[in-house]
């Protein structure tokens, strides 16, 4: 090839030589005990600047048997950790002597859709909070037990417990309440920030190449919407800072902590890209 | 001459008292017209062992993103980046090169192959990979030695 044509087909970007063949996500509707998931919506609109013109759960990139598990809670290994997770939201810990049901009740009431929602806005903290952060802010001041260590085992299943009250429910965080807005574009430029000596963004994976056969990984959106989700490979419940910072791993980088200001500012900005997917989890994936 | 090989022979000559490990540093390649026309190593590549480093999960890893029959046998080809049947008769050896050695210098910063031997990469580079290359100089040599063997029927 000839230098002229090089430099033509660089500038263009579009010639054939350039373009990966792309396997598109199925088209299949997901029913989970016969109750209809949204898992393709039209992106949201505010803030303006949303790289696709319709979301897509990871759902639709898995292959037909993870894809089948999950539509059967009968199937879905994560339904495990759920009901593990409803027995902790009953049991007493800690000096006040109370369980989350003791002031909390029934989840199936006062939780439901309390996980679409987040992450939310923590006024007394000063910074948005997600499940986990919450979980253990009534840990401490309501219940006067230890706040759960990353990952924890308890601190993942209540989490994916409380978020199983909102299965079906589309994701909707309130970007107007404090500060969120600014945590919002933090979450963004980090989304775009290049990491590692591999030296890709979020975006490099999720976002140009969604679609695209990474080795065996048909790569996704990225969306957050099935968290906690059961993962085949680790046959277990996987926390989302635990995902993000796998995710940041593998491009060779050092991960941010979980809870941290990065990570925090991250899952606003990934839950805000995913608005309008029905909550899924317990989500199954590869 | 052109300024890399000036470059890549007083390389060499710093580098004479051990002929084997003869090469250039990442930081010292010059990458121009999307070519790099001096091989970063005296040892002239060895195909075979390319072949080998191209698909190596924990080295080129070529195959994440890269289809390639000549390795048909692997499972698990991605389609991130173009197939490389027939790569040598699409570009020159001292373009497979600088392919290799700074994707981003060929293709612009936006494309996602990483630089296999440069130093200009992301942020927070874990404690094990700092200022290190993906590949050695060897190994560049031995996948260009590779691919100059994907020629089209
Ligand atoms: C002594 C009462 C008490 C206990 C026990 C308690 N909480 Fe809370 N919880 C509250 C109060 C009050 C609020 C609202 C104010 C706040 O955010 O602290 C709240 C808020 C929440 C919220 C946020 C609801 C929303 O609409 O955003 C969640 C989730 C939650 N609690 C979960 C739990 C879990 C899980 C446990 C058990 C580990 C628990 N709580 C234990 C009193 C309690
Ligand atoms: C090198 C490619 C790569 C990069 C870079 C990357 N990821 Fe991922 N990510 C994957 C793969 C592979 C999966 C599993 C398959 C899928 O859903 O795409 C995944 C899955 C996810 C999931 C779960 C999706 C689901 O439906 O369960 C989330 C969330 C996610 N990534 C977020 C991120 C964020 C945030 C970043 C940036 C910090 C990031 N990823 C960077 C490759 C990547
Ligand atoms: C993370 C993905 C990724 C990896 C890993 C990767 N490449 Fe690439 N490669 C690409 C992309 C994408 C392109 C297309 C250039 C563009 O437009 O961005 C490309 C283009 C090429 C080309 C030009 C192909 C043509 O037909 O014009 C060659 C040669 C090449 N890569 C070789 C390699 C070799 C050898 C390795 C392993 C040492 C490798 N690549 C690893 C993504 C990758």
């Amino acid at each position: 090839m000839n230098k002229r044509t090089l430099a033509a087909l660089v500038l263009l970007g579009a010639s054939p030589l350039f373009t990966a063949a792309r396997a598109e996500p199925v088209t299949e509707t997901l029913e989970i005990d016969g109750e209809a998931m949204i898992t393709e919506a039209p992106a949201p609109k505010d803030p303006p600047g949303h790289p696709f013109d319709v979301v897509k759960s990871g759902w639709l990139y898995r292959e037909p048997d993870t894809r089948a598990m999950e539509a059967d809670s009968f199937e879905n290994p994560g339904m495990l950790n759920v009901e593990h997770g409803e027995e902790v939201w009953n049991t007493v810990e800690g000096e006040a002597g109370k369980s989350c049901a003791s002031c909390h009740g029934d989840a199936a009431e006062t939780m439901k859709g309390v996980g679409a929602s987040y992450p939310k806005w923590n006024a007394k903290a000063g910074k948005p909070f997600d499940i986990e952060l919450q979980i253990n802010a009534c840990r401490t001041a309501q219940m006067k037990a230890e706040p759960y260590k990353f990952d924890a085992r308890d601190q993942v299943d209540l989490t994916a417990y409380i978020k199983h009250q909102s299965l079906g429910i589309p994701v909707k965080i309130d970007l107007s309440a404090g500060d969120m807005m600014s945590w919002w574009q933090t979450g963004k430029d980090r989304y775009y920030l290049r990491t590692g000596q591999l030296n890709f963004a979020c975006a490099s994976c999720h976002e140009k190449n969604s679609g695209n056969y990474l080795r065996a990984d048909h790569l996704s959106q990225g969306n957050s919407n099935g968290f906690p989700t059961y993962r085949l490979k680790q046959s277990n419940l996987v926390s989302l800072h635990n995902r993000f910072r796998g995710c940041v791993r593998d491009t060779r980088a050092e991960p941010p902590k979980a809870f941290s200001d990065e990570l925090m500012a991250l899952e606003v900005y990934v839950a805000w890209r995913g608005e309008g997917l029905s909550i899924e989890t317990p989500a199954v994936r590869q | 001459m052109n300024r890399a090989f000036k470059r890549s022979l007083v390389l060499i000559a710093v580098f004479a008292g051990a002929p084997a490990t003869a090469e250039t540093a990442p930081g010292e390649v010059t990458i121009d017209d999307m070519a790099v026309a001096q091989p970063v190593t005296a040892a002239a590549g060895d195909a075979i062992n390319g072949r080998k480093v191209f698909a190596d999960r924990g080295l080129g890893n070529c195959l994440a993103c890269h289809v390639n029959s000549d390795l048909k046998n692997e499972q698990f080809q991605g389609t991130v980046g173009p197939a490389l049947d027939g790569v040598a008769d699409r570009w020159e050896a001292a373009q497979l090169r600088a392919i290799v050695v700074d994707a981003k210098k060929v293709f612009g910063p936006e494309t996602m192959m990483p630089g296999f031997y440069s130093l200009d990469v992301g942020v927070d580079v874990a404690e094990e990979f700092k200022d290190k290359t993906i590949l050695s100089a060897g190994d560049v040599e031995d996948v260009v030695a590779y691919l100059t063997t994907l020629k089209g029927e």
